[in-house]
């Protein structure tokens, strides 16, 4: 039976008369109140950032808005370069002002006066119809006084430019390669100014928590998950697609809803994610009190070899690694070559094990969360699916 | 300086300045982390994650060279799970690594064999991945040698190349298990911006960047009877060998390297100070008729300010980069190729030797010397002026392969003649050190006197501060030099290429006004070559400045034009500076490498 805390929700795409065309009456209100007070409110409602890492984007403002100087930046990570991650792209199709109000909300509270939005290489395609939209957002914006600006910039195409540091050097110009962490963003971003960078659909929801108070906000969700999700469901779901749904919920019931029927494992995240077996269905939630997700849910069927599912996320963090860290560049390539072994004879199972500790290793000792990542799907996968990577 | 941070260190407390790295706290009081990407010149990449630590609290193990202090930080530097991340991170590099330890020029003298070794590294954890990587080996430059299968991907040589040299021509290539240290286009270091400076070889920690040795050929020609082998030393070179000798950073060894040089068989051993007297002569000269040219006949056509030209490095850097301005460049070769030309005219003659019979080799801290040698313009002898060049570390390994024991070895002097030298002459190792010598000689020559310092110290030259300027006002001039009377001569010094490119800017903006500027390719000068024994660091250079001073003080005559050889060559044989012989001989010209 399904429990009664999974819901679709419909708050990041509906209602869309307080951000769109040639109004922001969102932002009248805001603009009355005072920065401060308005981050206090984000604090309050819980929200955590939507692009994967789950911080409290209340506090990152607070942090940002702390730093006493001139040139402050926003940027609305719009990389979206997770495998199986789809629902950015439909935030920007459907809703684009409220990404712009959310940016322009963050911009008002932290005291910045440009934000950029760093797009993924692929979503070229939207830029006309974007800058439509901003031109509007601008006169809009600048006939009620207030300073600020979007920009489109393109990304370079690579999965670790969506980390917040990479995408700042990408953005100036160098290679992709993500920095040393602190100094954190907030402190040292952009031009190594203080910056907050946001997912998409966080800066959605900001928009939304202002339109309708943090009461309403806090009603969605649970303790540690507060609010709604985009998820992008793929695999083998008779219902691919973007969904929004309330966050908490128990992934059977997930699975009840997009399932085939017939669904072994579900990829929650992504290929930086955890694989869930269906044994664990029951007792899994979807939030950050549970399995954690930026939106992805691939889901898999008995027909699947997770051998080859497991073979295709480390082959693609063996090639988006950017390289320079020690673990993660050789590490991956160590765990291709090695399930590989094991799965043609080479290596003895015993050789899963020592795979297993290293992904330990990288998690402890990777530069940035591409590389600290990787052990999820590797661990999830062997130690659920061990049968399935030795025959 | 800013607040004192408190923390604690494998239980330790240990107080040091806000912005203090991890690591450099633990160092403080005698804890040794492990490091591969970490160099003290260079910016901080924390990308080899050899050096991570636990910190309390953190989720995950911290990189200590690139995490500063915090209040109250509690750090352990030797838990299990630090130990078991560390020997992974060393066996994931030796497992991209080609390993052939015996087979390789850095043996005994590499970061990653060390670390392999405390650790132990003894069995095969992981699989080896190098046949699975189409690892180039790079040795067409006749200075520097790139192996990939032998690099750690540090991008310690991409910093010093781009932070410390401007230069860029290393750069990273590709990502993930592709990345790697590459070139423009891919190309070889011999057809790229390269300048052969070598400062990324003195500081990458393994085998991956050598320079190309030519210890078997010098071997060689010792060894062949018909040989008459001539070799020059170079100014550095005697503040710095002793350190590969197991002798202090910085010791002085002249007499001891003279002494092994004669032993390991060279039929004459002799001074490239020497040829730096005869280069402030030429040098100083051309500056006073450049300046009488513009100051006195308002040439318009004669370039100013002069710059030296002693630093190949710094040669092919202006012959890339600011090809507009070549003409300032000073025409003079620079001493190891005066030396090299005089060795086969000049010294052939009076020892009665067929020039074709000679082998002239040098020592020198630089590898750059071994492309400048290699120019078509070095052969105004008719033959190759000078036939190789070893750094410091191949003169290093020489004297171990001649079963010496240099410490013991009797000091001994340099051969005659051309093995006079001056203090001028020695401090030519040092960033200011041309400047120096050369206005030691001019302001003697303009005024009669002796520059106005105590001791002749110089001392606004002096210092390891990356650009250096000074004015010198000329006054009470001899009659013959009247027209610089009351003038103030301006100066520049820079050292290290990001220095040199800073002034250059400057002078093509039009924002300085400089008469004559010395500039040196690598950092500290030549004391800082990269042909100079590994480690090289701002520390060490500071100990081979100092003993660079202390030969100059030592030293019975002090300035260039009273070096009596100097005189007695002028009289023999070049008569005088800027001389038709000197044309021929001593002076060069250089190219546009803009284009490439
Ligand atoms: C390899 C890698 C790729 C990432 N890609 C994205 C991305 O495409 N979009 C995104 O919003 N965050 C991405 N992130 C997370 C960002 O670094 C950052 O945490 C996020 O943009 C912060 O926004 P939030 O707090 O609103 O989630 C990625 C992180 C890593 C390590
Ligand atoms: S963990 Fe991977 S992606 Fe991140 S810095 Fe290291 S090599 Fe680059
Ligand atoms: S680079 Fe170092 S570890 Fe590698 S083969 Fe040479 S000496 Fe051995
Ligand atoms: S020799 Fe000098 S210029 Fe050439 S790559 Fe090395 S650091 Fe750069
Ligand atoms: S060539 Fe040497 S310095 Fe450069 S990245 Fe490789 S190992 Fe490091
Ligand atoms: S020495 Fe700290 S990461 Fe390399």
């Amino acid at each position: 039976m399904r429990s009664n805390n999974f819901k679709k929700t419909d708050v990041i795409f509906s209602d869309c008369q307080h951000t769109d065309g040639q109004k922001y009456p969102i932002l009248e209100s805001v603009l009355k109140k005072k920065p401060q007070d308005i981050i206090n409110e984000i604090i309050d409602s819980g929200l955590k950032g939507r692009g994967g890492a789950g911080f409290p984007t209340g506090l990152k403002w607070k942090f940002a808005a702390a730093q006493e100087q001139a040139e402050k930046y926003v940027i609305c990570n719009a990389d979206e370069g997770e495998p199986g991650t789809f629902k950015d792209r439909e935030i920007l199709l459907k809703v684009p002002g409220k990404v712009f109000a959310g940016m322009a909300i963050c911009g008002y509270c932290i005291n910045a006066k440009k934000g950029y939005i760093y797009l993924r290489g692929e979503y070229k395609f939207m830029v006309p119809e974007l800058t439509k939209f901003l031109n509007e957002f601008h006169t809009t914006i600048q006939k009620m006084g207030y300073d600020f600006s979007i920009q489109i910039l393109m990304g370079s195409g690579a999965y670790v430019c969506g980390e917040e540091t990479a995408l700042m050097e990408s953005m100036e110009g160098r290679r992709g390669e993500p920095r040393n962490k602190p100094p954190f963003p907030v402190i040292e971003g952009f031009n190594n100014k203080p910056t907050v960078i946001n997912n998409v659909e966080t800066f959605v929801n900001v928009a939304m928590i202002q339109r309708y108070g943090v009461a309403e906000f806090k009603k969605l969700g649970t303790h540690d998950s507060r609010g709604t999700k985009v998820f992008s469901i793929s695999g083998d779901t008779s219902k691919p697609g973007v969904y929004e749904l309330e966050l908490g919920m128990k992934l059977s019931d997930f699975v009840d809803e997009y399932g085939d029927g017939d669904t072994k494992a579900v990829q929650v995240g992504g290929a930086s994610g955890f694989c869930v077996p269906r044994k664990k269905f029951n007792e899994t939630i979807i939030g950050f009190e549970g399995v954690p997700t930026g939106g992805s849910m691939m889901l898999f069927n008995s027909s699947r070899s997770m051998y080859n599912v497991l073979s295709n996320f480390i082959h693609f963090f063996a090639e988006e690694s950017c390289g320079q860290c020690t673990p993660c560049r050789v590490g991956c390539q160590q765990l291709v070559q090695g399930i590989k072994a094991v799965k043609n004879g080479a290596k003895d199972e015993d050789y899963l094990k020592k795979l297993l500790k290293l992904t330990e290793s990288m998690k402890l000792t990777a530069k940035c969360g591409l590389g600290q990542s990787v052990a999820n799907s590797f661990s999830s996968i062997v130690t659920n699916f061990k049968e399935e990577m030795i025959y | 300086m800013g607040n004192i941070i408190k923390l604690k260190i494998d239980g330790i407390v240990v107080s040091v300045v806000e912005g203090t790295s991890i690591l450099n706290a633990a160092k403080n009081v005698n804890i040794k982390i492990p490091t591969l990407c970490y160099h003290p010149d260079l910016c901080v990449a924390g990308n080899c994650r050899v050096c991570v630590v636990e910190q309390e609290g953190a989720r995950t193990l911290t990189a200590s060279c690139a995490t500063p202090v915090s209040e109250g930080m509690v750090i352990n530097t030797n838990t299990v799970k630090v130990r078991t991340a560390r020997k992974h991170i060393i066996e994931l590099l030796l497992s991209e690594h080609n390993s052939e330890c015996t087979k390789c020029y850095k043996n005994g003298n590499c970061e990653l064999q060390s670390l392999a070794a405390e650790y132990k590294i003894t069995n095969e954890n992981f699989i080896d991945l190098v046949p699975l990587h189409n690892y180039t080996i790079d040795n067409f430059s006749p200075s520097i040698i790139k192996n990939n299968s032998k690099c750690i991907r540090c991008q310690r040589c991409v910093r010093t190349c781009e932070q410390l040299q401007s230069v860029s021509a290393l750069v990273v290539a590709h990502k993930g298990e592709h990345m790697k240290i590459s070139t423009f286009l891919e190309k070889s270091l011999f057809d790229v911006v390269c300048t052969n400076c070598g400062q990324c070889i003195i500081r990458c920690p393994v085998g991956a960047l050598i320079e190309k040795n030519y210890i078997e050929e010098v071997w060689n020609a010792i060894y062949d009877p018909n040989k008459h082998v001539v070799v020059q030393t170079a100014p550095a070179v005697r503040v710095a060998l002793g350190e590969d000798l197991d002798m202090r950073h910085g010791e002085i060894v002249t007499g001891k390297m003279v002494s092994a040089l004669k032993k390991i068989g060279f039929d004459s051993v002799l001074d490239t100070d020497f040829a730096a007297d005869l280069t402030i002569m030429e040098e100083g000269t051309e500056l006073l008729t450049r300046l009488k040219k513009a100051l006195v006949e308002n040439d318009k056509t004669v370039a100013l300010p002069m710059i030296t030209s002693c630093s190949p490095g710094w040669i092919k850097f202006i012959e890339h980069e600011f090809p507009q301005f070549l003409s300032n460049v000073s025409t003079c070769k620079s001493p190891q190729q005066m030396f090299g030309v005089l060795t086969k005219t000049y010294y052939a003659k009076k020892r009665n030797l067929d020039p074709a019979q000679i082998v002239s080799v040098s020592i020198m801290p630089c590898t750059a010397k071994k492309f400048e040698a290699d120019r078509p313009e070095m052969r105004s002898s008719g033959y190759k002026d000078v036939d190789y060049v070893l750094t410091t570390r191949e003169l290093a390994v020489m004297i171990k392969q001649a079963g010496l024991d240099f410490r013991s070895l009797p000091e001994e002097k340099y051969d005659s003649f051309m093995g006079q030298s001056t203090g001028a002459a020695v401090i030519f190792g040092v960033s200011g050190g041309v400047m120096e010598a050369a206005l030691r000689t001019a302001y003697e020559f303009i005024t009669g006197r002796e520059v106005p310092f105590t001791n002749l110290e110089i001392k606004p030259v002096r210092g390891m501060e990356g650009v250096k300027e000074t004015s010198v006002k000329i006054e009470r001039t001899l009659p013959e030099w009247r027209f610089l009377e009351g003038v103030t001569l301006n100066t520049a010094i820079a050292h290290g290429l990001a220095n040199a490119k800073k002034v250059m800017q400057n002078v093509a903006s039009g924002k300085a006004n400089y008469h004559f500027i010395e500039i040196m390719a690598c950092p500290g000068g030549c004391i800082g070559g990269g042909g100079q024994p590994i480690p090289t660091n701002a520390e060490i250079l500071m100990k081979r400045s100092e003993a660079i001073y202390m030969e100059d003080t030592g030293m019975p005559i002090r300035k260039s034009h009273e070096n009596p050889e100097i005189v007695q060559i002028y009289n023999e044989f070049i008569e005088k500076p800027l001389g038709q012989k000197s044309h021929e001989l001593l002076h060069t010209n250089y190219i546009d490498r803009s284009e490439k």
